[in-house]
C-alpha cells in the first residue's frame, strides 16, 4: 500500500545521513563511471579522427570497409525481423499461458545470453563445418555455410535471439490480460486483438528490443569470428574488419570503423531513454 | 489453476507454441545437440587429456579467476552506482543512467580495441601507469579491467529496481526504533538488496567467463599466462581439432548452465520469501 | 500532560500555504488522543513533526516534559506504527520486534524475553518464526504494534494504522487497540480521517482542518457541541437547516433559540441537526400540509430506518428512527408527519449560538 497522493513529501535527509557522505558517494560513483565508460567513449572518436576528417571518411568508404558494412547490414536485416517475430510469439505465449515446459522454454531462451560467443560459433561449425555432422553432405552439394555468408547470418541469429523477448515479456506480464479480454468480449478476432490492442501497448518495449537486437547483431564479434573465414571483402563484418585494420597497425582506420558502431550504440541508448521517458508520462 | 480455460479464451496458443518451439529447436537445440553429441563421441581419455593439459588448465584458471574478480569489482561499484542513481539527485543524472547501458550496447570488439589502446604503453592511461611501474595491457590485470567494463550494467540494472522498491516508511520505521543511518543501511537496506546483488554478480560472472571480443586484444594471448579459454577453443578449431575444441567448450558450457540454474533458483527463493501473499485482509 | 505542542508551523513550499499552521494542543498522559480531519488537513504532517521525521519551521514539541523540537528521531523515545506496516521483509517476526532492542544494545536474554512478552501481548505467539510475507494484513499490523511497543516508548504514534485493511478487520483491530491500550497505558496519538474510529476509542480529540485546530476536547463535546460548522458537518452525520433571526430569536423549523445581541434582524442562521435528534409523530388532527412534513423516501438499514423528509420550508432532512419506534409510527412513503427538532447546533455565520 502506498500512502495517498496528498501525503507530505518525505525529507529523507533526516534518516539517510549527512550531506557530506552523500556527495562523497556521488563523486566516487561518477569518477568510477567516468574512468570506465566516458573516457573510452571519448577515446574512440579521438583516435578515429587522429589523422583528420579526410582520412576518417577514406577509411569508412574504401571498398573492403564498404563490403563489411553491407555484410553487417545483411546479417542484421535477416536476424532482426526473424527474432522480432519469434520474440513477439514467445512473449505472448509465456505471458498469457501456463503449460508444461514453460520454465524450460524460458531457460532455453536465456541460453545465448550465458553462453560464450565463441561456443555459439563453435556449435555451428560442429554442425556445418567440413568435419561436422552435415559437412560431407554439404560438400557434396557444394553448399557453403561455414566460412561463408550463411554461417555468419546463422550465428548472428543465434546470438541475438533473446533480446526482443527479454524486453517485451516483462512488459506484457506487468500489463495483464484485461484489455485483451475486453477486446475479445467485444467480438474482436485474435489477430485484431493482437495487432490493435496488445502491440500498441508494448510498442516502446518492442522498439527498444529491436534496437538492442540490432546493435548486438551488427556488433557481434566472437561468434562471427569463429564461423567466418576472415576473408577480406567477402566474409568480414564491421567488427572483424576493425580487427584486421588494428592488426595492421592502422589505428585510425580501425577506430574509424569502430566509431560507426559506437554511434549506433549511442543511438540505441538515446532511444532507450526516450522510451523510458515516454513510458513514464502517460 | 485455470490454465486450460485460459488456453481457450485467449487465442493464439497453438500458433505461438508451435512457432516458439520450432524456432528454438532449429536455432538453439539442433546446434547445441550437435555439440553434445560430439562431446559424447569423445572417449573419456580423450576428453580428460585435453581438459587436464597444463595449457588448458591455465586458461581455465585465468578465465574463471579474472571473471570472478571482475564480477566482484562490479558488485561493489555496481551497488554504489545503483545507490547513487536511485537515492540522490544531481545534475546530469539522466545522462549517467543512460550511459550505464553502454557496455551492453557497444560491440565487444570496439570495447576491446579501445581499452587496449588506452592501457597500452603509449595510451592515455597506460603512459601514467607505466610511469608508476604498473603494466596493464597484456597482463591479467588488463583482462580483469576489460571484464569489469563488460559486466558493469548487470549488477546496476539488477539492483536498481530493488532499491527503488524499498519504501521510505521502512527506513523511517528503523530510525524511530533508534537506528543510525549506518545501521539503517547495514541492517535494513543492504540485506534487502543482497539477493539482487547476488543475482547481478552471478550474471556478470557468467558473462565474463565466456567473454572473447573485449578481452582478446588486451590480453596478449601468451599461452600459460594470458591466454583465455575461448581463444584456446578457436586455436583448436583452426587446427581442425574439433574434438579438442569441443572438450574445452564442454566444461565451459557446463559452468554456464550451472550458473544460469543458480540465478533462477536464487530468484525463485527470493520471491517465495520476500514477496507478499496477495489479497488478504 | 504528556505531549505539549505549541504553535507548530510547517511549510513544504516556500511562500505557499503551510501544511500545519500555528497548531497547539495538549495530549493527556496515558490516554488515546486522536488527530482527526479530512485528507489534506495536515494531521499526518503534524504526527511526523512530533515524531521527528520532519522539522518544523517554528513552534515546539515537548514529550513528557522533555523539549524535543530539535532532537533527532532516534532519540525521542517514541514508537511509530505506519499505515503500510513498514515491516522489515527480510527479517522474521521475532527479528522485527527485536530490532529496536538490538539498537539499544540490550543483553540477548532480555531481548528474547521482551520479544516473547510482546508476542503474547499482540496474540501472535505461534508466528514468531514467520516472515511478513506469510502473514495477513491484520497480523502484519499487530507485528508493527509489537515492534513499536517493545522499546517501551513514552509515546505511541499511529498513522492511520488501519487504513489499509478490510472494514471487518478494521473494526476488530479497533477493539483490539482499545484493550491493548488498557493493558499498556501508553500515551497514544492516533491519526485518522475516520470519525467513527475517533469517537469510539479516544479520550481526547483534536479536529484539524487546513492545517489548523478547529476544536479540541473529549469526544462527547466534539459531537454534542461542535464549535464550528466544519466540525459539526465532519463529525457525525448531519443535515443542515436554514432559518432567520426574527425578533431577537433564531427560528429553525420547530426549534427556537435566543439570538445574541449582535445578531441583526433577518440574518441567516444555520442549524446542524443529527439524524436522531428529530422526533417524528403522527400529525395532530387539523394540521394541514403546510405545517407538516412529507415522507419522500424510506430505507431500512440494519436496526434503523432512514427517512428522507421534506419540511414545510422545502428543505430535506434525513432522520434516523429506531426500527421498533418506526413500526409504532406506521407511516409509508407519501404520508405526512410532524417533525420536531429536538436538538441542533445553531450557527450564526461561523459562530455557535
Amino acid at each position: 500500500m502506498h500512502p495517498p497522493s496528498h501525503a507530505p513529501r518525505r525529507d529523507r535527509r533526516l534518516v539517510s545521513g549527512p550531506a557530506a557522505v552523500r556527495w562523497l558517494l556521488i563523486s566516487v560513483a561518477l569518477a568510477f563511471l567516468g574512468f570506465f565508460l566516458v573516457v573510452p567513449l571519448v577515446a574512440v572518436f579521438t583516435y578515429a579522427l587522429q589523422k583528420g576528417v579526410g582520412a576518417y571518411f577514406a577509411a569508412i568508404l574504401e571498398p573492403e570497409a564498404w563490403s563489411a558494412i553491407r555484410l553487417t547490414l545483411l546479417a542484421a536485416a535477416i536476424a532482426v525481423p526473424l527474432n522480432l517475430v519469434f520474440g513477439l510469439a514467445a512473449a505472448w505465449l509465456i505471458s498469457r499461458f501456463r503449460f508444461p515446459g514453460r520454465d524450460v522454454l524460458l531457460t532455453l531462451i536465456d541460453l545465448p545470453f550465458s553462453v560464450s560467443p565463441v561456443i555459439a560459433g563453435l556449435i555451428f561449425v560442429l554442425l556445418f563445418g567440413r568435419q561436422g555432422w552435415l559437412g560431407p553432405w554439404l560438400a557434396e552439394h557444394d553448399i557453403h555455410i561455414i566460412f561463408a555468408v550463411p554461417g555468419i547470418v546463422l550465428a548472428t541469429v543465434f546470438v541475438t535471439f533473446p533480446f526482443v523477448v527479454r524486453e517485451v515479456l516483462p512488459i506484457m506480464q506487468a500489463q495483464g490480460h484485461d484489455e485483451e479480454e475486453a477486446a475479445l468480449s467485444l467480438g474482436a478476432s485474435g489477430w485484431r486483438t493482437f495487432l490493435h490492442v496488445t502491440l500498441p501497448k508494448v510498442k516502446w518495449g518492442v522498439l527498444y528490443g529491436v534496437l538492442l537486437c540490432n546493435a548486438r547483431a551488427m556488433g557481434e564479434f566472437g561468434a562471427v569470428s569463429v564461423v567466418s573465414g576472415h576473408v577480406r571483402g567477402v566474409t568480414n563484418t564491421l567488427p572483424l574488419h576493425a580487427e584486421i585494420l588494428y592488426n595492421e597497425y592502422n589505428l585510425a582506420g580501425a577506430f574509424a570503423v569502430a566509431s560507426l558502431l559506437t554511434v549506433l550504440a549511442l543511438v540505441t541508448l538515446a532511444v532507450k531513454k526516450y522510451v523510458e521517458w515516454k513510458a513514464e508520462a502517460p | 489453476m485455470h490454465s486450460s480455460a485460459r488456453r481457450r479464451v485467449l487465442p493464439g496458443f497453438g500458433l505461438t507454441l508451435g512457432l516458439s518451439w520450432s524456432y528454438l529447436g532449429l536455432i538453439v537445440l539442433l546446434p547445441l545437440s550437435g555439440l553434445f553429441l560430439k562431446t559424447f563421441s569423445l572417449s573419456w581419455a580423450q576428453f580428460w587429456d585435453t581438459v587436464a593439459s597444463p595449457r588448458v588448465l591455465a586458461a581455465y584458471r585465468l578465465s574463471f579467476g579474472a571473471a570472478f574478480l571482475a564480477a566482484l569489482l562490479n558488485a561493489v561499484f555496481g551497488l554504489l552506482v545503483a545507490w547513487v542513481l536511485v537515492r540522490y539527485r544531481f545534475p546530469g543524472k539522466a545522462l549517467v543512467d543512460a550511459l550505464v547501458d553502454l557496455p551492453f550496447a557497444l560491440p565487444t570488439a570496439v570495447a576491446g580495441l579501445t581499452l587496449t589502446t588506452l592501457y597500452s604503453r603509449n595510451g592515455w592511461y597506460g603512459q601514467h601507469l607505466e610511469a608508476l611501474g604498473f603494466q596493464v595491457a597484456f597482463t591479467p590485470v588488463g583482462i580483469v579491467i576489460a571484464l569489469t567494463f563488460i559486466g558493469l550494467p548487470f549488477v546496476v540494472r539488477t539492483v536498481q529496481p530493488v532499491l527503488e522498491d524499498i519504501e521510505a516508511d521502512v527506513e523511517e520505521a528503523a530510525a524511530t526504533l533508534g537506528a543510525t543511518p549506518w545501521q539503517v543501511f547495514t541492517r535494513v537496506l543492504f540485506p534487502s538488496v543482497m539477493p539482487a546483488l547476488l543475482s547481478g554478480f552471478t550474471l556478470a560472472f557468467a558473462r565474463a567467463i565466456g567473454e572473447y571480443g573485449s578481452v582478446v586484444f588486451i590480453s596478449g594471448n601468451m599461452p600459460m599466462k594470458t591466454e583465455i579459454a575461448p581463444l584456446l577453443i578457436i586455436t583448436r578449431l583452426e587446427q581442425y581439432d574439433y574434438a579438442g575444441a569441443t572438450a574445452i567448450a564442454g566444461v565451459m558450457l557446463a559452468a554456464s548452465f550451472a550458473l544460469l540454474l543458480a540465478v533462477n533458483l536464487l530468484q525463485r527463493w527470493t520471491q517465495r520469501r520476500f514477496e507478499t501473499r496477495p489479497g488478504t485482509g | 500532560m504528556s505531549v505539549i505542542v505549541e504553535q507548530l508551523t510547517k511549510r513544504f513550499t516556500a511562500g505557499g500555504t503551510p501544511a500545519v499552521s500555528d497548531v497547539s494542543f495538549h495530549a493527556p498522559s496515558a490516554a488515546i488522543t486522536t488527530l482527526l480531519g479530512p485528507s489534506g488537513a495536515g494531521k499526518s504532517t503534524l504526527l511526523r513533526l512530533i515524531a521527528g521525521l520532519e522539522l518544523p519551521d517554528s513552534g515546539s514539541v515537548r514529550i513528557e516534559g522533555v523539549e524535543c523540537t530539535h532532537l533527532p528521531v532516534q532519540k525521542r523515545g517514541i514508537g511509530v506504527v505506519f499505515q503500510s506496516y513498514a515491516l522489515f521483509k527480510h527479517m522474521t517476526v521475532r527479528q522485527n520486534i527485536a530490532f529496536g532492542l538490538e539498537t539499544r544494545k540490550l543483553p540477548r536474554g532480555e531481548i528474547e524475553a521482551r520479544v516473547d512478552e510482546m508476542l503474547k501481548l499482540v496474540q501472535l505467539e505461534e508466528l514468531g518464526k514467520r516472515y511478513p510475507g506469510q502473514l495477513s494484513g491484520g497480523q502484519r499490523q499487530r507485528v508493527a504494534f509489537a515492534r513499536a511497543l517493545a522499546i517501551r516508548p513514552k509515546l505511541l504514534l499511529l498513522d492511520e494504522p488501519f487504513g489499509a485493511l478490510d472494514s471487518r478487520v478494521r473494526i476488530e483491530l479497533r477493539e483490539w487497540l482499545q484493550s491493548l491500550h488498557e493493558q499498556t497505558g501508553v500515551t497514544t496519538l492516533l491519526v485518522t480521517h475516520d470519525q467513527e474510529e475517533a469517537l469510539e476509542i479516544s479520550q481526547h480529540v483534536v479536529v484539524l482542518s487546513d492545517g489548523r485546530v478547529a476544536q479540541a476536547g473529549p469526544p462527547e463535546e466534539i459531537y454534542d457541541r461542535p464549535a464550528t460548522p466544519f466540525v459539526a458537518s465532519f463529525v457525525g452525520g448531519t443535515s443542515i437547516l436554514r432559518g432567520r433571526v426574527r425578533s431577537g430569536r433564531a427560528e429553525v423549523g420547530t426549534l427556537v433559540v435566543a439570538a445574541p445581541q449582535s445578531a441583526r434582524e433577518g440574518e441567516a442562521v444555520q442549524a446542524f441537526v443529527r439524524p436522531h435528534d428529530i422526533k417524528l409523530a403522527r400529525p395532530a388532527n387539523g394540521s394541514n400540509e403546510l405545517t407538516t412534513s412529507r415522507v419522500e423516501r424510506l430505507k431500512s438499514v440494519g436496526g434503523y430506518v432512514k427517512v428522507l423528509l421534506k419540511l414545510p420550508s422545502g428543505e430535506t432532512v434525513t432522520v434516523e428512527v429506531p426500527r421498533a419506534e418506526f413500526e409504532d409510527l406506521g407511516v409509508v412513503e407519501g404520508d405526512h408527519v410532524h417533525a420536531d427538532v429536538r436538538m441542533a447546533q445553531v450557527f450564526l455565520g461561523d459562530f455557535a449560538i
